[in-house]
């Protein structure tokens, strides 16, 4: 009896054929090319990331750095710090984040919660897709024409995150909606059927339920409009000095002291330039740090 | 009127949703509770609806904001316009296919915008080009290719792409990407000269503030944009017919090419659209990297020259003329209006698909 031989050897022969050389050739051709992109992809973060590091980083340790203007210095003396920038950077997306964050939530309120499919709801989504995609030199022109040609406002800070307000709306509003969709309805059903107004149960029930992830979006909204150079170009004058009326007179931020020392064509303007790229990827990565930080804290306690 | 949205769900009716008041599902119908009030003769008598203050005023700022929000991309056309219109009266040029821009005021307002609608269109196509095939490997390679685990943190790294600011790429554009790409564009123009495309341009190669250069900077910045809405399509593609096809014995790479890609195609050709857009009104790394030039654009990808956006940007401090600054004015016009069109497309492509939501 041979029966570890026989139940070794196949009954019949197999039905699966081998895969011919070419389509296992293109198999492992697209297989490469697919992973090659990838790869493409990282190399331009990657030296991006160390372009900006090696030529800025050195100049960001010094304590003045994060501390003073560059009042008083002329283009060609090294020393002073971005700190007027800053401040123009973060006032700027701040006052931006708290006039566009309410109009935001509450379009996205009621798109999920009142317009459904109504025909203004549509015309809203249609609008919030068309206004993600308005360059931002549009919007700067927009409020120019807006606020400094029609209206007579002098050009500042406040203009400048009026023309962010629109940038940021759309992004805002999208990841809101998106939150508000998955709260699940049982707990608007629970708050009615205690007899919770519907708008009561909106602001203490839906939203708080959605509120780390809305957090989380408009901290990276925050990050994305403070990169914005168009809006500083056109509606803000650049000055050295620090200014924290956000109404009158010209305001650095550091978007816009890039643009103006570039054009120092000597070591001190290249160190301001690439010293303020590094500082605002710093704000930038700490705000999407703080995000979801924030978000963590905030986060309903589930068991 | 506000009850009837939470009450009366549209198509589901009588399903598991129970009405208001927690009321026990084999009572009387819901049908009533949300009739309209208008339709008379109803035998149950409607449900007192009580709206309270809060309500109103709370639907009240909701529809506002929505209503201000379509406002907004309505006053954006006609602010624009109003203030276009003076100096386009002014203007002695063709406006749409003038091929010189002369805002200053001083000497008659002369200024056509096809040049750089020209520049605009063009590195922004070049860029499409370059960011459409690697965007569609990156998606499939996150979607399909990469470790389960790692798709993830991958996904995390080509959205770092987009947090990057425009004016951080524009610098490393300039000043590190165009010197290294120069013996390449040298080695085209010098081989490859005889094709216009790479005819010798107006701005100088070893600097290489050409379209070149601005086209793969743009095209980078594309690369995140396009990659997140093609993965979310690709991410949806029914597991059934993946595995129907993995049953019939493809490859992986059959797998794909006969379910993924036909399933995701339109939200691809969707998500590049937008990257369009987005390439046509980017403006600080296209004003960092072209070199602005006076002579016109020769369809090379060797000149310099400016986008409309750049253009814009590159006079904006100088704004203090209204006759002037409303040159530009109308220039932005036509922007808004070419990515309207380009975002409305790319919209429209994308909601004919029921199968994406």
């Amino acid at each position: 009896m041979s029966t570890a031989t026989d139940l070794n050897r196949p009954a019949a022969p197999p039905a699966f054929q081998e895969i011919n050389a070419s389509r296992r050739f293109k198999n492992r051709l697209a297989t490469i090319l697919v992973g090659g992109t990838f790869v493409l992809a990282l190399a331009p973060l990657v030296w991006l990331l160390i372009t900006v590091i090696a030529k800025g980083f050195q100049h960001v340790l010094n304590a003045d750095w994060w501390q003073k203007s560059l009042a008083g210095l002329t283009s060609r003396q090294f020393g002073g710090g971005v700190y007027h920038a800053i401040i123009g950077t973060l006032l700027q997306g701040l006052i931006c984040a708290v006039i566009a964050v309410p109009i935001a939530i509450l379009v996205a309120v009621y798109l999920v919660e009142y317009g459904k499919r109504s025909r203004l709801a549509k015309a809203v989504t249609f609008t919030v897709d068309i206004l993600s995609g308005v360059p931002s030199i549009v919007a700067a022109l927009f409020i120019y024409a807006l606020c400094i040609t029609t209206l007579g406002m002098p050009r500042s800070a406040f203009a400048v995150s009026l023309a962010l307000v629109l940038l940021m709306i759309p992004v805002v509003v999208r990841t809101t909606e998106e939150l508000l969709k998955i709260v699940p309805d049982e707990l608007r059903e629970a708050a009615y059927a205690l007899g919770v107004p519907k708008w009561k149960t909106i602001v203490k029930i839906v939203i708080p339920t959605a509120l780390s992830g809305i957090i989380t979006g408009v901290s990276l909204a925050i990050a994305r409009v403070m990169g914005e150079t168009a809006p500083v170009l056109v509606l803000v004058g650049y000055t050295t000095f620090i200014n924290y009326d956000p109404f009158g007179g010209s305001m650095a931020s550091l978007p816009l002291l890039m643009t103006s020392e570039r054009l120092t064509t000597n070591e001190v303007g290249e160190a301001r330039v690439w010293g303020a790229a590094v500082t605002l990827i710093l704000i930038i990565t700490v705000f999407n740090l703080l995000g979801s930080l924030i978000s963590r804290l905030t986060s309903l306690k589930t068991k | 009127m506000s009850d009837s949205d939470t009450v009366g769900r549209p198509g589901a009716p009588g399903l598991a949703r129970g009405p208001r008041g927690g009321a026990a599902p084999d009572t009387a119908p819901e049908a009533p509770i949300s009739t309209p009030k208008g339709s008379g003769g109803t035998p149950t008598q409607p449900p007192k609806v009580i709206t309270r203050p809060g309500d109103k005023i709370f639907k009240a700022l909701t529809v506002g904001s929505g209503v201000f929000v379509v406002a907004m991309i309505a006053l954006i056309g006609i602010f624009l316009l109003i203030q276009a219109i003076p100096s386009l009266a002014d203007n002695q040029a063709n406006f749409l296919f003038g091929r010189d821009w002369d805002a200053d005021p001083e000497g008659g307002l002369a200024f056509g915008v096809l040049d750089l609608l020209l520049v605009t269109v063009f590195s922004a196509v070049f860029a499409l080009i370059i960011a459409m095939p690697v965007s569609l490997g990156i998606a499939l390679f996150l979607t399909q290719y990469a470790p389960r685990r790692l798709a993830r943190p991958f996904a995390y790294l080509v959205d770092l792409l987009a947090a990057v600011p425009s004016i951080i790429y524009g610098l490393w554009g300039a000043y590190v990407l165009a010197p290294a790409l120069s013996p390449i564009s040298t080695w085209l123009n010098e081989n490859l000269g005889f094709i216009p495309l790479f005819a010798t341009g107006t701005s100088n190669l070893a600097i290489g503030q050409t379209i070149f250069t601005a086209g793969i900077v743009l095209a980078v910045m594309l690369l995140p944009i396009i990659t997140a809405i093609s993965r979310e399509v690709f991410d949806r593609t029914p597991s059934m017919q993946v595995e129907g096809a993995l049953a019939l014995g493809a490859t992986k790479w059959e797998v794909v090419r006969t379910t993924v890609l036909p399933f995701g195609r339109a939200g691809y050709i969707s998500a590049s659209m937008l990257g369009l857009g987005r390439a046509l009104g980017e403006t600080i790394a296209v004003l960092i990297i072209l070199s602005s030039t006076t002579s016109h654009f020769g369809f090379s990808l060797f000149d310099g020259g400016d986008t409309i956006a750049s253009k814009i940007a590159r006079a904006a401090q100088e704004f203090n003329d209204p006759r002037g600054a409303g040159a530009y004015i109308a220039a932005g016009l036509v922007l808004f209006v070419l990515t309207f069109v380009v975002n409305a497309f790319a919209r429209a492509i994308i909601a004919g698909h029921k199968e994406y939501e």
